[in-house]
């Protein structure tokens, strides 16, 4: 089952990929489509089996490295962490995959989209499967190569390309921190595996390791070297920027990679290692406080965006932020929980927003958008579906993972969990007002596009739609349904078992009333407000723009990240790139090494060339001259 | 009057010999002064066999003369009509304008 679960999309992958031309673009639509909904069945199958028999497997399927004491296996480690993210990869990748078959109906290159997503998605498989770090490193440069080939699908756009090579670029400098993090812990634990390095962790608590002449406990070293992987491929502050860029891509792509998986990984990394990062509270902190920076950042910047799939990737960002702090704050478990429920709301929101976009024939400024709630009643509901889930809508699924954050940071009870609180809250407010100025603008109002009628207007086709159905359904009950397991007092010793260590038993207190209170009542509060704001007097946020133009331009040019890594990072690089290119590849290696010999062949071969006169006379001199020097040395000896 | 000796034979065979070689680099203006000077060349080797054949009393140098004059007969024969055949394809024989063979 788990070898079915795992192969599919790879089969899937090579029959689109490789003999897609041959069988056309719809039967190759279908089979990966297919294979992939397959595998999604089979993993409820085994979440199934993990809920109701605590299921725990290790499958070995073959040795990958085998080299003095490193002993690496390709494998299928299936627990209750895993077995909540195969349930999230397969079954958002499945209904992705049926939703671009009407998304990319006008495309040209419908196999190879089919096949990225499908490799992608094993990539992802064996990321969340492996039982030991080099799988898992496998699994993430698998992704981010996918996360590549899928943001530079459309080749042609330079935009896209560009975004492609940023968003590999910048996973390089995590992926850095993350092999160096692997190399260390090889070096301390001679071992990648996890249930071994785990066992190690608590005889090495006070081992210490100079680290560019400072000397550092090697616990704090490691967690936070795994950290910086997690931060670049989860797109959290500093790290952040290829994720707007990156929605250059089709949406089917940001919905699946840049929003339900991959770019989780980061928080899968930390929840997967919580038995080493238990053991360093350093780290923790620092996740804490990036997570919340990241959550207020990014919401802050999303208030003021105009690009739909923008605001949405800002979202993701700053909700990755909020799985952090989770993490940050000891409450892995709720980090699963959110990225459970985010899996299924934001995936809806960027595949309605999706819908939108091929209504409006890839229009994504949601100033050209507004008043077509008719004309897309579907649509639109689905869409305030994902918007209330989002932001936490009591009784939405995100109301019970975001609630449950704040309030596990609050029983932290140490200042960065107080911190967390009140960031977590004020951002959950910013949340909620930028998703319905989102919806206010993209559907209510007075229609503003001027390209196209608003009688041009239709319903996405079915098969787009259904998916976004499923997803809604996730998106209202998977919160109530799944809370107790997921969250509850005895979840960690029943449904977590081993998959996450506490080293201080999850609080089950109650936090006071006004911390469960508050966040409901801001996002409820908020729709009216906003929808003053947005749609009935507009001059209000016009009249806030123009009181405050610095403050605007601050957060429309995001922060100035871009520009700041722009002038720090690209701009050095690119003129020590020149300089070495000009100055010392063109002046001295081409110089001496290949243009060199050539030009001295040249010149010899120029002189050469002139013995060659063609005069016969000259021949014969030379002839003669050379028979006289033979027949002297001849004579002479 | 001084004795005419081998040496004085000699000296010819060389006189003409150089001439020859010399005639064929230094010349810039016909091809067939060129096949004259080849057969001052032999004719100097022609010179050095009488005057050895002579001088050993040894017949088979004058022998081989006649047979190189066959020869040079031959090779002249056969070098005109070269240069004919030559002179109808590219329209000269000017050496200077004979340079088909420059790389």
């Amino acid at each position: 089952m788990e070898l079915n679960l795992l192969f599919l999309p790879l089969i899937s992958f090579i029959i689109s990929g490789v003999f897609g031309k041959y069988i056309g673009d719809r039967i190759s639509e279908i089979i990966s489509s297919l294979l992939v909904s397959i595998s999604a069945v089979l993993a409820l199958l085994i979440f199934y089996d993990v809920i109701i028999q605590g299921y725990e497997n290790n499958i070995v399927i073959a040795s990958w490295i085998n080299s003095g004491s490193l002993n690496v296996n390709w494998s299928i480690k299936v627990d209750a962490v895993s077995a909540v993210m195969l349930v999230v990869v397969t079954l958002i990748s499945s209904l992705v995959h049926i939703y671009s078959i009407g998304y990319m109906s006008h495309d040209q290159h419908k196999p190879r989209f089919m096949a990225y997503l499908s490799l992608f998605t094993f990539a992802m498989l064996t990321l969340v499967t492996s039982d030991n770090f080099l799988q898992l490193f496998f699994g993430w440069e698998g992704v981010g190569l996918c996360s590549y080939f899928l943001i530079g699908f459309w080749y042609k756009k330079d935009t896209a390309n560009t975004a492609a090579i940023k968003a590999f670029v910048v996973n390089r400098v995590g992926d850095f921190g993350f092999a160096l993090g692997i190399f260390l812990i090889f070096y301390l634990f001679g071992t990648v595996n996890y249930d071994e390095v785990f066992q190690q962790v608590p005889q090495i608590l006070n081992n210490e390791l100079i680290f560019f002449g400072i000397s550092l406990n090697s616990i704090d070293l490691i967690c936070i070297l795994l950290f910086i992987g997690a931060m670049g491929k989860s797109a959290q502050i500093l790290l952040h920027t290829w994720l707007p860029d990156a929605m250059e891509g089709p949406t089917p792509v940001s919905a699946l990679i840049h929003a339900a998986t991959m770019v989780t990984a980061g928080v899968f990394l930390v929840v997967r290692c919580s038995p080493i990062f238990e053991y360093s509270q350093l780290t923790l902190n620092i996740i804490t406080f990036v997570g919340m920076s990241t959550a207020f950042f990014a919401a802050t910047v999303a208030l003021v965006q105009n690009d739909i799939k923008k605001i949405i990737a800002y979202s993701t960002c700053s909700q990755l932020g909020y799985m952090f702090f989770a993490a940050g704050v000891g409450a892995y478990n709720v980090a699963m929980f959110h990225l459970f429920t985010h899996a299924f709301f934001k995936a809806l929101l960027f595949l309605g927003s999706g819908s939108v976009i091929h209504s409006f024939k890839n229009e994504q400024n949601i100033n050209e958008m507004g008043g077509i709630w008719r004309k897309l009643p579907y649509t639109w509901i689905l869409m305030i579906i994902g918007t209330l889930a989002l932001t936490g809508f009591p009784f939405f699924s995100g109301f019970y993972s975001k609630d449950a954050i704040i309030e596990y940071a609050y029983l932290r009870g140490n200042t960065a969990g107080y911190y967390a609180v009140i960031v977590g809250i004020f951002t959950a407010l910013l949340t909620s007002i930028y998703s319905w100025r989102l919806i206010f603008k993209t559907f209510h109002g007075t229609y503003n596009n001027q390209k196209l009628k608003i009688d041009t207007m239709h319903e996405s086709p079915l098969v787009m739609l259904v998916p976004l159905v499923i997803l809604a359904i996730g998106a209202i009950f998977a919160g109530y349904f799944f809370k107790e397991l997921f969250i509850g007092h005895s979840s960690s010793n029943y449904f977590w078992t081993d998959s996450i260590k506490f080293l201080i038993p999850l609080s089950s207190d109650h936090p006071p009333l006004w911390i469960i209170y508050i966040t409901p009542i801001i996002v409820v509060l908020s729709i009216p407000f906003s929808y003053y704001l947005f749609v009935k007097n507009k001059s209000i946020t016009n009249w806030l723009i123009n009181e405050n133009k610095p403050l605007y331009n601050f957060l429309v040019n995001k922060w100035y990240f871009d520009e700041l890594y722009d002038y720090l990072f690209v701009k050095p690089s690119k003129k020590v790139g020149i300089f070495f290119w000009k100055n010392v590849d063109i002046k001295i290696i081409d110089k001496f090494g290949p243009d060199g010999i050539s030009n001295l062949i040249k010149i010899f071969s120029n002189k050469a060339v002139k013995f060659q006169s063609g005069f016969i006379y000259q021949y014969a001199f030379i002839m003669l001259i050379g028979f006289s020097a033979i027949l002297t040395y001849l004579i002479l000896i | 009057m001084i004795d005419i000796g081998l040496s004085h034979y000699l000296t010819l065979g060389a006189i003409i010999f150089t001439i020859g070689v010399v005639g064929i680099f230094l010349n810039r203006k016909n091809i067939i002064v060129i096949l004259m000077s080849i057969e001052l060349i032999l004719l100097a080797v022609n010179i050095n066999l009488v005057s050895f054949s002579i001088f050993l009393n040894n017949l088979t140098g004058q022998i081989f003369t006649l047979f190189i004059l066959t020869v040079a007969a031959a090779e002249a024969a056969i070098g005109l009509a070269i240069i004919v055949v030559y002179y109808r394809n590219s329209g000269t024989i000017r050496i200077e304008e004979i340079n088909n063979l420059k790389g």
